[in-house]
């Protein structure tokens, strides 16, 4: 690294922007368009018998209805299911507008086009949808019982099964170590649904160009570039007439990596068809009710372990709720199934999971993605094998602990990403030293006596992580430095706020040497990169952040040729200081990158001031060669693409001090420290605004957050007045700490931060609550009202 | 969440608003802080067919502080309310209990007659005028009337208002000497309505003995639940009374729902912790006046 940038807490340069109302979100697009707005399904589950639209034709400012039976063939059909598995059985998806039966409240099934999003809805509200009202199967636990099915063709409503069997190092499978084990525990755990909740909703503003048959799409998206590709396909259009842009995007959490939602996929195929641009923003009520949720899970765990806490064999089984449909696969339950183990070497491991249809919202990867769950179960087994043995809940995990020196670590389960679980590197127990130090573990005992003589109740809590980062396939990078100097930098990802341009352009600047003012950053524009996979499972810094390394690289190697030809020198005697490359040592023979970008293009028009200066450096041309040698090209620019050959794995612990109030059972939030190690750190304060998002995520996750449905499917908490988020009243100051381990996988030797402050939440403050008030805590979220009734419950 | 159509009036005097209320009878609605109106209108949960948004009405944004009590009107926010020193002066439950209003967003914006006329029985405002004897002065053209507290609050959100009816002021008596109060609540989150809460006024006579203990109780029931618990306190200093005798006949009284916050015995619960608290607190300010 040649300047200081890589590791710097820079500002994020989007702030301004984003902070003052300048940002550019797909509703600040296209104030000219048709709107959209969709009647959605009143009904869990129903067969549509009749769709009557002759009340609503006479609204002024109608323009278009839609229903099934308007769509071409190839919009007819369900959308793709990404992701497919062998144990996907049964994997099912919905069409863009429903066909002959709904199976969720939410599920579009009429779409209706007006002059304005008013207009829309009062057309939607006259449209009378006749439906046949079919029983709904709801809650996982009796969905897996029931004889009433979600889709008539998936049996006992199992979209999927899957069992993995990790044995012992001797051979000996999971179960006959439990039966044999000195010491066994069986329990039950559970947990609710959340879902990520962007600021922005999911959004799609549509052009299309009839003259030049091309169409051009805004998408609030987690990736743009698959969106294009799955557009370009359902509408028959050629990839090349299609363009994909999101723009700035207000969060997405997960919820806006699926794709095409039907809306990506109902509003270009409108704006084809009307000859004029159409969007569509989806408000509070549809994200609730017609995007996707997470996390509900019940696990039925066996544990073997001996006196000393050592598990020497462990047995999960997991009913994982997929709510209606599986458009992404079964990761969830994949990524809990495999990152449970966490930072652990387990005797055996053996976990089995069944995916379950219900006719509630979709389920798809949300922050954390499957690893909250996962994590909630490892150590909520870790604390009650401390309890059973009597010991220190940090010594057992201490104990279990993969070490230092056996990197990489083969956890013996296939991954997400469809390659082995190999832990990259790390170091666990250093971890935990600096979070008992950080947390005060040591002296917590003395503070606790001290609270309960004030008649105070005050728990410590503990939960640690392993995270896969930087899944693969791959990422590109572009770069080009133009004759201003200027450097242009791209990459196919999209950002959701994050803090890439600044991350990206601090690599950048750094790899290149030059001013960080001078790099720009375009992130998530098919006009600018056309090969990305998106922004998900904390890659963004991992993937891109290395392709542009490695393209900044290219770049730097042929500005120093050029720049060595004219100053006759040898390149590796040449640096790049703050944009001029410089014999190292001769301080005044040096040229600037804004001339070494003229000389490497033999078309000098002068149109600027650098390109007449530049013409003193035209070498004497040879006439038996061409102005472009063979294998090169013209102009200061390179691409590259990172793709590893499988993820890097950060890791975490957290601790959290509640106190929770013996009259009222309210619980509160005293402290809260992370130890994480992402290895290096581009932009530590990046980094701790991660942690601190998602920490607050996680106390939303286990003190406030939860969907619920009635017992005909519908939910009763649809909105922010009683789906509650916590406000920044509710989260407490976050203490943390780093630990660099950097990944042997990457050129950057980084690690993927961008979920791990959700993960332990709720294992953290269920160990903490449970500490406070000797109640096992197995479910979780966990409200006032449940201590209470706990409470009420153990002490008869 | 885009509201139906309405036809939307903006007068310029209270005669005017008045009688747009009138002409528009049952379909008309009176916009002010907009806080529960807004989002009910935007989820096509009220649809009336006449807004009367009387934000232009100046003359409503009075505050009038004596020594009897505060006035305020329609137009005063809770913001203007809550800051102001005079009001805390006169009647200090104001301010204890506006803090606890959602957030100063919306305290800036919201208005403290606007959320009486709403009358929901989880929000603060209407339990402090309940507790209080408060009343509210409401206006047809030519025809004004005071509705006391006890009767001002009808069912969950349900007042005396009646169609073409304007609620221009809400009267606040002054808190009287050797007189505390108090505001106690759990909510989930800051600023939520409450699970369960309690405003409560104690006087003391001359000889600090308490001659009167009433509390109003917060999500309780379909409208604040006003408790008399003077005889359970006994007539005894505030160091000797029975707070616990006083916090059970609270919980007898009230008759809480279940719901996806909390269940009925919790918020039951809670109601006598926080009618014991707020006794407390309250006879600890009437000890000190």
């Amino acid at each position: 690294m040649s300047t200081k940038l890589f590791g710097e807490p820079v500002q994020r340069r989007e702030d301004p922007r984003l902070l003052t109302g300048q940002g550019r979100y797909v509703d600040d697009l296209g104030a000219g368009a048709l709107e959209v707005a969709f009647v959605r399904s009143p009904h869990a589950h129903a067969r549509i018998r009749d769709i009557d639209v002759s009340d609503a034709l006479d609204v002024e400012g109608l323009v278009a209805i839609y229903t099934w039976e308007d769509l071409p063939t190839l919009l007819a059909q369900p959308l793709p299911l990404l992701i497919p598995h062998p144990a996907l059985t049964h994997g099912r998806t919905a069409y863009p507008l429903a066909r002959d039966v709904v199976r969720h409240v939410g599920e579009p099934v009429v779409m209706v086009v007006a002059r304005d999003r008013y207009l829309a809805e009062d057309v939607c509200a006259l449209i009378q949808v006749d439906y046949e009202l079919l029983k709904p199967v709801v809650g996982v636990e009796e969905a897996a019982q029931s004889a009433q099915l979600v889709h008539e063709d998936v049996p006992d409503n199992v979209g999927a099964h899957l069992i993995q069997e990790v044995p012992s190092a001797d051979g000996l499978d999971a179960r006959e170590l439990i039966e044999t084990a000195p010491h066994t525990l069986t329990f039950r755990l559970d947990i609710e649904r959340s879902a990520s909740m962007p600021l922005e909703g999911r959004g799609v503003y549509a052009r299309w160009d009839a003259d030049d048959r091309s169409l051009r799409v805004y998408s609030s998206t987690q990736t743009s570039t698959s969106v294009r590709m799955a557009i370009a396909a359902k509408l028959g259009l050629p990839l090349p007439k299609v363009e994909v842009i999101a723009p700035d995007v207000g969060g997405g959490f997960g919820v806006k990596i699926v794709h095409p939602w039907p809306e990506e996929v109902l509003v270009p195929w409108a704006a084809m068809l009307l000859g004029h641009e159409v969007k569509w923003t989806e408000d509070r009520r549809e994200h609730f009710v017609s995007s996707a949720h997470e996390r509900a899970q019940v696990q039925f765990v066996r544990v073997g372990f001996d006196d000393d806490g050592r598990v020497l064999g462990l047995d999960v089984n997991i009913l994982h709720d997929h709510g209606a449909y599986t458009p992404y696969g079964i990761i969830v339950p994949i990524i809990t199934s495999t990152q449970l183990l966490g930072p652990y070497k387990i005797g055996a491991y053996r976990v089995e999971f069944s995916s379950i249809y219900t006719n509630t919202v979709q389920v798809t990867p949300y922050r954390g993605a499957g690893r909250p769950q996962g994590v909630f179960c490892m150590e909520r087994t870790m604390d009650h094998i401390a309890e059973y043995l009597g010991a220190d809940r940090t010594a057992v995990r201490e104990i279990n602990f993969i070490q230092p020196d056996e990197f990489p670590y083969d956890q013996g389960l296939i991954f997400q990403d469809g390659r082995p679980l190999i832990y990259d590197s790390g170091d666990y127990p250093e971890s935990l030293r600096l979070l008992k130090e950080l947390i005060g573990w040591d002296g917590f005992p003395a503070l606790k006596a001290q609270a309960a003589a004030e008649g105070r109740r005050i728990g410590l809590g503990i939960g640690c992580y392993v995270e896969g980062t930087g899944v693969g396939p791959y990422e590109g990078g572009h770069v080009q430095i133009t004759s201003d100097g200027r450097v242009h930098v791209s990459t196919g990802l999209t950002s959701q706020g994050q803090g890439h341009e600044t991350v990206f352009a601090q690599i950048a600047a750094a790899e290149l040497g030059v001013p960080m003012e001078r790099v720009s950053v375009v992130t998530g524009d098919t006009r600018r990169f056309g090969y990305a996979v998106g922004t998900f499972a904390s890659r963004a810094a991992v993937m891109s952040g290395n392709a542009i390394a490695l393209a900044c690289r290219k770049v730097r190697e042929k500005a120093l040729r050029i720049a060595a030809e004219a100053l006759e020198a040898d390149p590796r005697d040449l640096e790049i200081i703050d944009g001029e490359v410089r014999v190292v040592g001769s301080p005044g023979a040096s040229i600037p990158l804004a001339t070494v970008a003229v000389l490497s293009n033999p078309l000098r028009y002068a149109f600027d001031s650098e390109t007449a200066r530049a013409t003193q450096f035209a070498g004497a041309s040879s006439f038996d060669r061409p102005p472009v040698e063979a294998g090169e090209e013209p102009g200061l620019e390179g691409r590259d693409y990172y793709s590893p050959i499988r993820s890097t794995f950060a890791s975490g612990m957290h601790a959290a001090i509640v106190e929770t109030d013996s009259l009222t059972a309210e619980i509160r939030i005293l402290r809260y420290a992370v130890v994480h190690d992402c290895g290096n750190l581009i932009n530590p304060m990046i980094v701790e605004g991660q942690i601190h998002g998602g920490v607050a995520q996680g106390v939303g996750g286990a003190l406030y957050e939860r969907m619920v449905y009635d017992d005909h499917g519908q939910l009763l908490n649809a909105s922010f007045m009683d789906f509650l988020m916590p406000y920044a009243t509710e989260i407490p100051s976050i203490e943390t700490a780093h630990l660099e381990t950097p990944s042997p996988l990457n050129p950057l030797g980084i690690k993927g931060a961008g979920e791990a402050g959700v993960i332990p939440g709720s294992a953290v403050i269920a160990s903490a609550i449970e500490d406070a008030e000797g109640i096992r805590i197995d479910k979780m979220p966990i409200s006032p009202s449940e201590l209470f009734d706990l409470r009420r419950a153990a002490t008869g | 969440m885009k509201p139906p159509p309405f036809d939307y009036h903006a007068p310029r005097s209270l005669g005017e608003a008045l009688d747009a209320l009138a002409e528009a009878g049952e379909h008309g609605k009176v916009l002010a802080g907009g806080q529960s109106l807004i989002p009910m209108l935007n989820m096509r949960l009220a649809a009336p067919a006449h807004l009367v948004d009387i934000n232009r009405l100046s003359e409503l944004a009075t505050l009038d502080v004596g020594p009897d009590g505060v006035r305020v009107g329609a137009l005063a926010r809770h913001a203007q309310v809550e800051r102001s020193e005079r009001v805390a002066a006169v009647q200090p439950l104001l301010r204890e209990a506006l803090r606890l209003v959602a957030h100063p967003v919306i305290r800036n914006r919201g208005t403290v007659v606007g959320s009486l006329a709403h009358a929901d029985p989880a929000a603060e405002l209407p339990a402090v005028l309940a507790l209080l004897g408060g009343s509210v002065r409401l206006a047809r053209p030519g025809v004004t009337r005071d509705v006391p507290a006890a009767d001002f609050f009808v069912g969950p959100l349900e007042s005396a208002v009646e169609s073409g009816e304007l609620a221009v002021s809400a009267f606040f008596p002054a808190l009287l000497p050797r007189s505390g109060t108090a505001f106690r609540e759990v909510a989930r989150r800051h600023g939520d309505y409450a699970l369960a809460g309690i405003a409560a006024l104690v006087r003391l006579d001359d000889d600090l003995r308490i001659t009167s203990a009433t509390v109003a109780c917060v999500s309780v029931g379909p409208v604040p639940v006003v408790v008399d618990v003077t005889a359970a306190c006994g007539h005894r200093p505030p160091a000797t009374a029975d707070w616990a005798s006083a916090a059970w006949a609270v919980q007898d009284r009230v008759d809480p729902e279940t719901d996806i916050h909390a269940t009925a015995d919790y918020r039951r619960h809670l109601t006598g912790v926080l009618a014991e608290q707020a006794l407390r607190d309250a006879a600890r300010e009437a000890t000190g006046a």
